[in-house]
């Protein structure tokens, strides 16, 4: 029998590995894709709290929120990242250190 | 004609002066064109003088046109100051002692101002010269129709201004300016003694409920004091000595009298006006005003008339040896007015009186006289470089015989009846009052014949003889420099003397008059009586002078000892005059061997019995030994505790000063590193990955996670 704590599993899984591309990435896109996999992440445990707290409809629009919020924050941050291209030639964040104190 | 018109307009008599030396005085201060004339500067002087002279004709003519009780006459014209009961007016007293007084001084004051424009004609500050002479006349004038003791101190102190100002005229040459002030300091001893009178004399009128200045109230209330003592002495005995030590200073009686011989540094009118016509007379003013006073106090009459006989001879012993034709005269002055002060001193008020008036005569005639004689030899004063100036200066001469004739006190001339008054009134004295004024008529017998010798000593050695027949006598380091009066203009071309201009020899001729005939004002009863002659001098000043005398109007019997005493004194200063006349002239041999005889005795006289370096050492020398022990306690101990303290605060101060700077600065500059130093160390943290960030931000996360398990 599958239950909440699978899920739950799953989904930790999802937001560590997504967590950890974060941290781990140097270039941009990989962070972006990270930061994809924390937002579903996310998106999944609304899902999953929803249906076993008799709030599925919640549930589900919050995690249509988060899909949607990490569809413009994807379009924003690639507009960002060939902007950066564009002014540094690279993508790799540890060049970009323009704004550094 | 209506004499009232000049009682009322009295107040022109001391204003006409006053006008003439503040239009002179702002024209010379600042340098306006008009001054540069000098017609204009001796006409407004003199002008003003003339003025002032025929006002005080005008009030003299007024007062003897009223009964003699009524001759006196207050002028109100304001009130000048009232503190308390303390309450001075400016006020005029007219009364028959001011009148002969504005009289002299207007009228000797006017002949002398006129003498100046030609005697004064070279020297390029000569507006400067009418400036001063104005004033003192505004001063003098004020001390003697002031009718209260403040005003008579104003004039008092203002003609001993005008005299310093006057003595130091030429005060480019240090001498003249020392002498100056020597005037001065020896006048300012005087005039502290005069101050503790005036004082001791209000507060003791106060303290009986009569406290005034004027004239007037304290000769009315001065009775009530007479039997008052303080430290046991009576005290109207102290107050006319304190007063009468001032008048030592100002009139030169011993022992104050030093400063007159050096204040012939000034210019030789300003000797024959101020210190000898007029301001040396102030104090026998004083005494005749406040004749009251010192008739209650008969011990302060014997002082005075101790000091003045002593000086008349002190003073006639010293004019033996002098060889400055004006420095013979001063010691003459200061014996002349010793003879006032015996007067005076003896309570023969009107006798003192009359004698400064025939003095004011004769005396301002021998310096005009001599200051022609100066002139005339092209400023030169040492007689012994003279003679024989008979027959170059022959108004000069005989004027100046005329006037030494009367100081001598020959029968007719006005010295003999002033100067006899005087002598008879101290030998009667001897017998009315004590026999201690035997012995001061006989020192003053002695001065007349001293003064009638010395008199014509210098006479033959100025105009008789051959010019500069005894020139060789004068030693070397003298003659080189000699005595100048004037400064600067030897270049005349000829050196023969020559007679003065007209102004001078008018002024001499009118003096030298005034010195023959002045004496018959007064003409004592024992010769009057005879032609049904009153002495009007003597009854013009008795509503003033009432209380003194003793005897007066008990002149129905003439002692014979009077006569022959005339008799006597006569012979005597012909008998001194001849000698003077012969020893100077026919037999230069005599005094040449007296003084071979009596070297010491000479060498005392010729150094005016070293007076002036006794008191050097004695006064001037402990006075500057005062000074240094005070500037040196000022330099060591006054300076040594302010600088003890100095010392005290900079210490303190260099410790607070350590204080700021280590710990507060400290305080400050440390908080200050701190907040660097952890900027800096915090900067390290911004290193600008992303990642780093993140990676703080998951161990944020882990630390909460396991703090919440635990």
């Amino acid at each position: 029998m599958i239950s909440i704590q699978h899920y739950l599993l799953v989904s930790a899984a999802i937001f560590v590995l997504g967590l950890l591309t974060v941290a781990t990435r140097r270039n941009a896109l990989g962070i972006l894709l990270g930061t994809e996999l924390v937002l579903n992440a996310a998106a999944l445990n609304m899902v999953i709290f929803g249906r076993y707290s008799n709030h599925m409809a919640e549930g589900s629009i919050y995690a249509l929120f988060v899909i949607v919020l990490a569809a413009a924050e994807a379009a924003v941050a690639l507009a960002v990242g060939l902007m950066i291209y564009r002014n540094f030639k690279t993508i790799d964040t540890v060049e970009v250190d323009d704004l550094k104190g | 004609m209506n004499t009232q018109f000049f009682i009322d307009y009295a107040w022109i008599i001391p204003l006409a002066p006053l006008v003439g030396f503040l239009i002179n005085g702002i024209g010379t201060f600042l340098k306006l064109p008009y001054v540069r004339s000098k017609t204009v500067v001796h006409t407004i002087a003199c002008g003003a003088l003339l003025l002032s002279f025929i006002f005080a004709v005008g009030v003299f003519l007024h007062l003897s046109s009223l009964e003699p009780e009524a001759r006196s006459i207050t002028r109100y014209l304001y009130t000048w100051l009232q503190v308390g009961s303390l309450k001075a007016d400016a006020a005029f007293l007219l009364d028959p002692l001011s009148s002969v007084m504005m009289l002299i001084i207007t009228g000797v004051g006017f002949l002398i101002h006129v003498y100046s424009i030609g005697y004064m004609a070279d020297d390029p500050s000569y507006s400067r010269f009418f400036t001063y002479l104005n004033l003192f006349c505004f001063a003098m004038l004020l001390l003697v129709m002031g009718d209260n003791l403040l005003m008579l101190f104003i004039g008092w102190e203002g003609v001993g201004l005008c005299s310093y100002l006057l003595i130091g005229f030429w005060f480019k040459e240090k001498a003249n300016a020392q002498a100056g002030m020597k005037a001065f300091v020896v006048n300012r001893i005087g005039d502290f003694a005069f101050l503790l009178g005036m004082f001791l004399l209000f507060w003791t009128m106060y303290d009986y409920g009569h406290a005034s200045v004027t004239f007037k109230e304290i000769g009315q209330h001065v009775g009530l004091i007479k039997d008052v003592e303080v430290g046991g002495w009576p005290v109207l005995v102290l107050v006319g000595i304190l007063l009468f030590i001032g008048a030592t200073g100002k009139s030169a009686q011993v022992p104050l009298y030093v400063w007159l011989p050096d204040a012939m540094a000034g210019p030789t009118p300003v000797s024959g006006l101020i210190h000898a016509a007029t301001m040396v007379t102030a104090g026998i003013y004083m005494i005749g005003r406040l004749n009251f006073v010192y008739t209650l106090a008969p011990e302060a009459l014997v002082v005075v008339a101790t000091v003045g006989a002593v000086t008349a001879l002190f003073a006639a012993t010293i004019g033996f040896a002098q060889n400055d034709i004006k420095k013979v005269l001063a010691y003459s002055t200061v014996s002349q007015l010793g003879y006032m002060f015996l007067g005076m001193g003896t309570g023969a008020y009107a006798a003192g009186i009359f004698h400064l008036m025939t003095h004011a005569f004769f005396k301002a005639c021998l310096f005009l006289g001599s200051g022609s004689v100066i002139l005339g030899m092209h400023h030169e004063q040492d007689m012994r470089k003279m003679g024989g100036l008979k027959k170059y200066m022959p108004v000069t001469y005989w004027t100046f015989l005329l006037a030494t004739i009367a100081i001598a006190g020959i029968f007719p001339f006005s010295g003999f009846f002033s100067k006899d008054e005087i002598l008879w009134k101290a030998f009667e004295a001897g017998g009315h009052i004590s026999s201690w004024y035997y012995v001061l008529w006989g020192l003053g017998i002695a001065g007349a014949m001293g003064t009638a010798f010395y008199m014509f000593r210098a006479v033959s050695m100025t105009f008789y003889g051959e010019l500069g027949a005894r020139a060789h006598e004068v030693p070397a380091e003298e003659a080189s420099h000699g005595h100048d009066d004037d400064h600067g203009h030897h270049g005349h071309g000829d050196h023969t003397p020559h007679e003065s201009p007209k102004t001078m020899t008018f002024a001499l001729s009118v003096l030298a008059l005034l010195s023959v005939v002045g004496g018959f004002l007064g003409i004592p009863y024992a010769l009057g009586h005879f032609f049904h002659v009153p002495n009007f001098f003597e009854h013009w000043l008795e509503p003033v002078l009432n209380h003194g005398g003793g005897h007066h109007g008990g002149h129905h019997s003439v002692p014979p000892i009077e006569y022959g005493l005339m008799i006597f004194s006569v012979a005597i200063a012909l008998t001194a005059s001849y000698l003077g006349y012969l020893f100077y002239t026919k037999r230069q041999d005599l005094p040449k061997k007296f003084v071979a005889k009596f070297p010491k005795l000479h060498a005392l006289a010729l150094n005016k019995y070293y007076v002036d370096e006794i008191y050097q050492a004695l006064v001037v020398n402990n006075l500057l030994r005062l000074n240094n022990f005070l500037s040196a306690f000022d330099a060591k101990v006054v300076d040594g505790a302010v600088n003890a303290v100095g010392s005290v605060v900079r210490v303190y101060s260099r410790v607070m000063g350590f204080w700021d700077a280590t710990f507060v600065d400290g305080l400050v500059n440390g908080v200050a590193q701190l907040v660097r130093q952890l900027g800096r160390a915090l900067r390290k943290t911004q290193t600008g990955r992303i990642q780093n960030y993140l990676y703080v931000a998951m161990l944020g996360v882990v630390i909460l996670m396991i703090w919440r398990m635990l």
